[in-house]
């Protein structure tokens, strides 16, 4: 696969969406990019990482998203042209600073927000839309509709972000983000970044100094008066157009993956010569001339957009206004309940939206073909429902946590993260989890029962968090507890990575996003800094684990720390071979005579064990077996056996 | 690159996560790039590593950019690295002109039922499987890999079989370019696995 700055402009490639704007921001010229890992959004900052020394450019993989916007604004202060990444949750975690930037301005050189909307929520806990932020804070907002647009917007939302001194936001959706397709190539200019903080006391200077939001009612006004500015400028972006017909009987105002499928949905119902698309590249401030100007070619007005309603709000807004001079439309979408306003748009439902508000009829497969669908028996089709991968650390360190507050007693309980160990909140981590809200919550709500005590709350709380979690929003949760005497049991999975986003580091690993040699921050010594009782356990020594959980669990007294440390199992398996031979003896094997009735198979649940029903034993696939040799200490009867590889 | 003789062709990956799903749409992908076609590609994941099901969908145009997703009833090729998967997307995906390669290899779901966590009886399955497909392809994918000393070869095989089925414009040698591009450090294998399934591709009776 080549590098995202491949030095072939007119070429095609093929690239996700992340990867299209990470070419389109070199393409602008950035020398800066800082970012906090989250699907969809962390191949932007990933594919950067690796072309970074190459380009000159700095990249980095900041310690929170907070932490990255106030960075890349530092660069824009200086001068330089800066990129920050990150996911819909991410949004919220810098609102606080978006809210002053807004009023203060940026430096000389443009600052871009990227932030990746998951809807359907396929690799995050909640569902939000991230559009209402722009109308909220008045920031330009601009969405790719496909992938050439996700590379090509990244120049033009520069220039907007410098001729009018403002941070601007692009928001893509998974569909976008990270789904493939055809770019074709510009240039990457050459720039020898010069950056230097010029401090003008002149109030009339470009960028005055201090750069600060007050008198923010002044600064508030200017900042309206700026995105009007920006709106003249959107209503002639080529980014923005019509297609189809001059008088359509139906007009779709759409943006994002909305513009694909509305595309697919009437070429599917060859409907072409009935619907015209107005297709928003530029979402906010809204281009309103162009959009009165396509109202009055139909009466009915359909929008196609990702989650909440927003241009549809925007649109049906500003059309009030107008309606007193112009006949009304009709305004079709999530309001009417055509769309639905959560989870992701597909083309079913476009193509379902669309045929209702035409009244067209539309059979995707025929009856016939149908009765053999709903004649499939129920259980040649069986769910399969997520889990650990085989040999993750994290299933053994579960399996302790499990044991030890099974044996406590007291019905203690675990509030949970956000990374893969979410998975704990079902089968995969034997139901362990019981709160899962956002990065960090785990902790906090450990603090607040820890304090109930005295409300006679008597049951164990254990918070567990990821490596990445920590360093991201734990600690000022741990100081909390230390500092308060709250009684909860902090454990970390320390797998040396940010696994579920795809291994990026963190301030506990060893390289930095550059790959250079990291000042690694020791854990240990921060909660030990901290004040907390630290007790360090490899999770694969389950009875070792256990026993060190409930001896922490049964402290009864003060925030303490149990970090259960070992290699993430795909990190593993790229550098070192299998390290044991596993087999079962199926004479020692006792199936579901096993006192535990397959306690293997139906409570440890790794996927390289096999209940084989034909012979009534376990086997193991070993394709999906990794070999890790948990399974060998889980087995009562002794008949998995693991054999070291020389 | 030609016209299609339909446009766009709709293929469907459907496997396990951890099987090499979104490496087999990447290959396949990059090579129908290459050639000058457009190709649009949408996965599911965050399941892709973690035993749940996975598929992609790969439009493939000589005209334009397509959207991600393929509407229900709406696959013209699907490529079944699982047996249960293949018919998990025949249900959504299928319709009577399908062509279905599918490698006859189960992986079984972890038991969350406490039932067993039985699979479904084979014969019965790929029976399933032959009556919502135009056409049906058995590839014993990974027990010739296995063979070979490396399941993951199981991937390039179930190509070489797919660019069989006829529908993908693609040949053998329009893959050789992205294998030394993707595997450089096993380039001899990939190529090896390649030809090995366009030659095991067996009509299910």
């Amino acid at each position: 696969m080549p590098n995202i700055d491949i030095d072939a402009p007119g070429s095609n490639q093929l690239f996700i969406g992340n990867e299209a704007m990470a070419r389109g921001a070199l393409e602008a010229g950035i020398g800066f990019a800082s970012a906090y890992p989250g699907t969809p959004s962390s191949e932007i900052l990933g594919s950067l990482s690796e072309i970074a020394k190459k380009r000159d450019i700095y990249v980095e993989w900041s310690v929170n998203e907070k932490v990255a916007i106030e960075a890349g604004s530092a660069a824009s202060f200086a001068g330089i042209r800066s990129l920050v990444a990150m996911k819909m949750n991410g949004l919220n975690v810098v609102i606080d600073f978006l809210s002053t930037i807004i009023l203060s301005g940026i430096g000389k050189k443009g600052i871009v927000v990227m932030v990746g909307d998951d809807p359907s929520a396929h690799s995050s806990s909640n569902e939000t839309d991230s559009r209402p932020v722009a109308k909220w804070l008045d920031i330009p907002l601009v969405e790719p509709g496909d992938f050439q647009e996700a590379k090509d917007m990244m120049p033009f939302i520069y220039d907007v972000s410098e001729e009018f001194g403002t941070i601007c936001l692009l928001r893509s959706v998974t569909r976008i983000a990270h789904a493939r397709g055809n770019i074709k190539l510009g240039e990457i200019p050459k720039i020898k970044h010069k950056a230097r903080f010029e401090q003008f006391l002149d109030p009339a200077a470009p960028m005055p100094t201090p750069i600060m939001c007050i008198p923010s009612p002044f600064r508030h006004m200017f900042q309206h008066m700026r995105i009007d500015k920006v709106r003249e400028k959107f209503e002639t972006c080529s980014f923005n157009r019509y297609v189809g017909p001059e008088k359509p009987d139906l007009l779709i105002v759409t943006a994002g993956s909305g513009w694909l499928y509305s595309q697919d949905a009437v070429n599917a119902l060859k409907a072409e010569d009935r619907i015209g698309i107005l297709k928003l590249g530029t979402l906010w401030p809204l281009p309103e001339k162009l959009v009165k100007s396509c109202l009055s070619r139909a009466d009915k007005v359909l929008f196609i957009e990702e989650t909440d309603p927003f241009l549809e709000g925007a649109v049906m807004e500003y059309a009030a206004g107008f309606s007193a001079e112009s006949k009304r439309n009709m305004f079709y979408g999530k309001q009417t309940r055509h769309l639905n306003s959560f989870g992701e748009l597909t083309p079913d439902a476009v193509i379902k939206a669309i045929t209702s508000v035409l009244d067209i009829k539309y059979a995707p497969r025929d009856a016939e073909y149908m009765k053999k669908v709903g004649a499939i028996p129920q259980d040649h089709v069986m769910d399969r429902l997520l889990t650990f991968c085989p040999g993750c650390p994290h299933r053994a360190s579960f399996w302790a946590i499990k044991d030890a507050l099974h044996m406590d007693g007291r019905h203690g309980f675990v509030t949970g993260d956000i990374g893969c160990y979410t998975m704990a909140l079902g089968p995969a981590g034997f139901f362990q989890t019981r709160t899962h809200q956002c990065m960090g919550a785990g902790a906090g709500l450990a603090n607040g029962f820890g304090q109930l005590g005295r409300f006679g709350f008597d049951q164990p709380v254990v918070s567990v968090v990821g490596d990445s979690t920590f360093f991201h929003s734990i600690m000022p949760a741990l100081v909390n507890g230390v500092h308060n005497h709250a009684n909860f049991t902090l454990v970390i999975l320390d797998n040396g990575a940010t696994a579920m986003t795809g291994f990026q580091p963190h301030p506990g690993t060893e390289l930095t996003a550059m790959g250079e040699p990291a000042a690694q921050i020791s854990m240990e010594n921060i909660c030990r800094a901290i004040g907390a009782r630290v007790e360090i356990c490899d999770p694969f020594d389950l009875k070792n684990t256990t026993r060190t959980m409930l001896d922490l669990i049964e402290q009864e007294k003060g925030a303490r720390v149990a970090i259960m440390r070992r290699t993430c199992e795909l990190v593993r398996q790229k550098k070192d071979k299998k390290p044991y031979k596993m087999q079962i003896n199926p004479d020692k094997c006792l199936g579901e005579d096993c006192g535990c009735n397959r306690l293997c198979t139906r409570i440890f649940r790794c996927p390289g064990l096999i209940w084989d029903a034909s012979i009534g034993k376990t086997r193991i696939d070993e394709v999906i077996c990794n070999a890790c040799g948990v399974c060998a200490d889980i087995c009562p009867e002794g008949a998995i056996t693991k054999e070291a590889v020389a | 690159m030609n016209k299609l003789a339909k446009d766009p062709i709709n293929l469907v990956v459907a496997g396990v996560g951890g099987q090499g799903n979104v490496m087999v749409s990447l290959v396949i992908g990059n090579a129908l790039v290459h050639e000058g076609y457009f190709v649009t590609i949408g996965e599911t994941y965050g399941s892709s590593q973690r035993g749940g099901s996975v598929m992609s969908h790969l439009k493939i145009s000589a005209e334009k950019q397509f959207s991600p997703l393929i509407p229900e009833g709406q696959a013209d090729v699907v490529l079944g690295m699982e047996p249960v998967e293949t018919l998990r997307v025949l249900k959504s995906f299928g319709n009577q002109n399908v062509i279905t390669v599918v490698n006859p290899r189960p992986i079984h779901p972890v038991d969350f039922t406490g039932s067993g966590g039985g699979y479904p009886d084979m014969q019965s399955l790929l029976g399933q499987i032959k009556s919502l497909s135009g056409k049906t392809y058995t590839v014993n994918a990974t027990d010739e890999a296995l063979k070979m000393g490396n399941a993951m070869l199981a991937n390039m095989i179930l190509i070489g079989a797919l660019l069989k089925s006829g529908l993908i414009p693609l040949s053998e040698d329009a893959l050789i370019p992205v294998i030394k591009n993707m595997f450089p450090k096993a380039v001899a294998e990939n190529t090896k696995a390649l030809k090995a399934g366009t030659e095991l591709v067996g009509i299910l009776s």
